[in-house]
């Protein structure tokens, strides 16, 4: 599937079969949220990281059943077709933005998701306390989603944030890597 | 004269930082035990084109939509999250109000800034209930509240009624737990903004049963006696 053919039909999906809801309700739920295990974890942001990243992860994988009905997309052919349905549709109906897709390696294995727009981060300025704009990625459960749902269509991944414009990078990046295709297992004792 | 003045605050800028924050809505420091950054002393880095949330237009997303799936993954992270450090239903509902809390704390400047000439500071009850009915419920769910009652036996009880509250619509609440309504953190937003405009209260959410709404739901917004004192002076 082509670049400009996953841009129409997220642009088609978000238009007709999503329903939608005001942006800063989920803007300021997520933000509590994360408040929330901010001070639950007392400043670990370490720790606020991982348990956002386990959140998305159960999104992830009840997400993609959503996903596949509303898209009604296909199996991808390859990888580079995953990061642009990734990008066009995924993001897109669920969030209504398409982070651009680059820095393949030669590999096809690693892409970057670069996000002009994050509507997580609205309204959002990290504490100044000189930890978290180190530590925290605030944004953390969309890697999360992402490993939760790809695992569910058997390809394991790692997502990580590599910079941030809350943390005073001038892009936000994500990197996602394909560790492997997991291989369809025969259920025990049922052979 | 006395009774004009306003009770304690319990009005306190938000930060996630932990040390600001305190969590519990009703014990909050007032504002002036949390000392608010200096201008000029931040150590914040911003990204070089400075796209950092002063230089945006705060209207810049008032109209803007996501998809409601993802308002309620989210929503359901939340509870699930709440859950796990909770004994009981009660302990529950009060963990969501005080998530909901945070929001309505935002929202109360957010939306009055949004007024701009024709803001005003309520300072009757009956004003600042039709602001949460219509202003904050058309923002937050695109729909003023479908009712507004006042209490027959208590004077301080009022009841905003909303038939089919959005944040309930996919959530299943298992039989054992009949008693529990996720609407409680709708209420903390209510309490927040009710408390931010100077009429501290109560705010919870009751699942009400009616054939013709499964999911009606009434928030109980109970005043503390201060503001029933200030509404007999002006009245």
């Amino acid at each position: 599937m082509s670049s400009t053919k996953a841009a129409r039909i997220g642009e088609e999906v978000w238009k007709t079969r999503i329903d939608k809801v005001n942006a800063e309700l989920v803007t300021l739920t997520y933000g509590s949220i994360v408040a929330q295990l901010c001070k639950d974890f007392e400043g670990d942001y370490m720790e606020v990281n991982k348990q956002l990243d386990k959140m998305g992860y159960n999104i992830g994988l009840r997400l993609i059943e959503d996903f596949l009905a509303k898209t009604n997309t296909g199996r991808c052919a390859n990888f580079r077709e995953t990061a642009e349905t990734i990008s066009k549709i995924g993001f897109k109906v669920f969030l209504n933005i398409t982070p651009t897709v680059t820095n393949w390696t030669s590999d096809n294995k690693q892409f970057s998701l670069i996000f002009d727009e994050n509507p997580l981060a609205d309204f959002v300025e990290l504490p100044d306390d000189g930890r978290a704009q180190n530590e925290l990625w605030y944004s953390n459960i969309l890697c999360g989603v992402l490993r939760g749902a790809l695992e569910m269509v058997q390809m394991q991944v790692d997502a990580h944030f590599a910079s941030d414009v809350l943390r005073g990078n001038d892009t936000t990046e994500m990197r996602v890597t394909l560790i492997r295709m997991i291989d369809d297992e025969l259920p025990p004792g049922d052979d | 004269m006395s009774n004009l003045n306003a009770p304690n605050s319990p009005f306190v800028p938000f930060s996630p930082n932990p040390s600001i924050q305190s969590g519990v809505p009703t014990a909050t420091p007032p504002l002036s035990a949390s000392k608010p950054a200096q201008l000029g002393s931040s150590n914040l880095r911003y990204a070089s084109s400075r796209k950092s949330i002063y230089d945006r237009h705060l209207n810049r997303t008032q109209r803007s939509e996501l998809s409601k799936a993802s308002f309620a993954f989210l929503f359901g992270e939340m509870i699930q999250y709440a859950q796990k450090q909770v004994s009981g239903i009660q302990d529950l509902e009060k963990k969501l109000n005080i998530q909901g809390y945070a929001i309505g704390q935002r929202l109360l400047e957010l939306l009055l800034y949004r007024e701009g000439r024709s803001a005003k500071r309520e300072t009757r009850v009956l004003g600042i209930l039709q602001f949460i009915a219509q202003t904050l419920y058309r923002h937050l769910f695109g729909k003023p509240a479908d009712g507004l009652e006042k209490s027959r036996e208590h004077e301080d009880e009022y009841m905003l009624i909303d038939h089919d509250p959005v944040v309930n619509s996919h959530i299943s609440v298992p039989k054992e737990m009949s008693q529990l309504n996720c609407a409680a953190f709708v209420a903390g937003i209510i309490e927040a903004v009710l408390d931010g405009s100077l009429f501290p209260c109560r705010v919870t959410a009751h699942s009400v049963f009616s054939e013709q709404f499964p999911s009606k739901t009434v928030f109980l917004i109970k005043f503390e006696e201060s503001v029933l004192e200030r509404e007999a002076v002006l009245q």
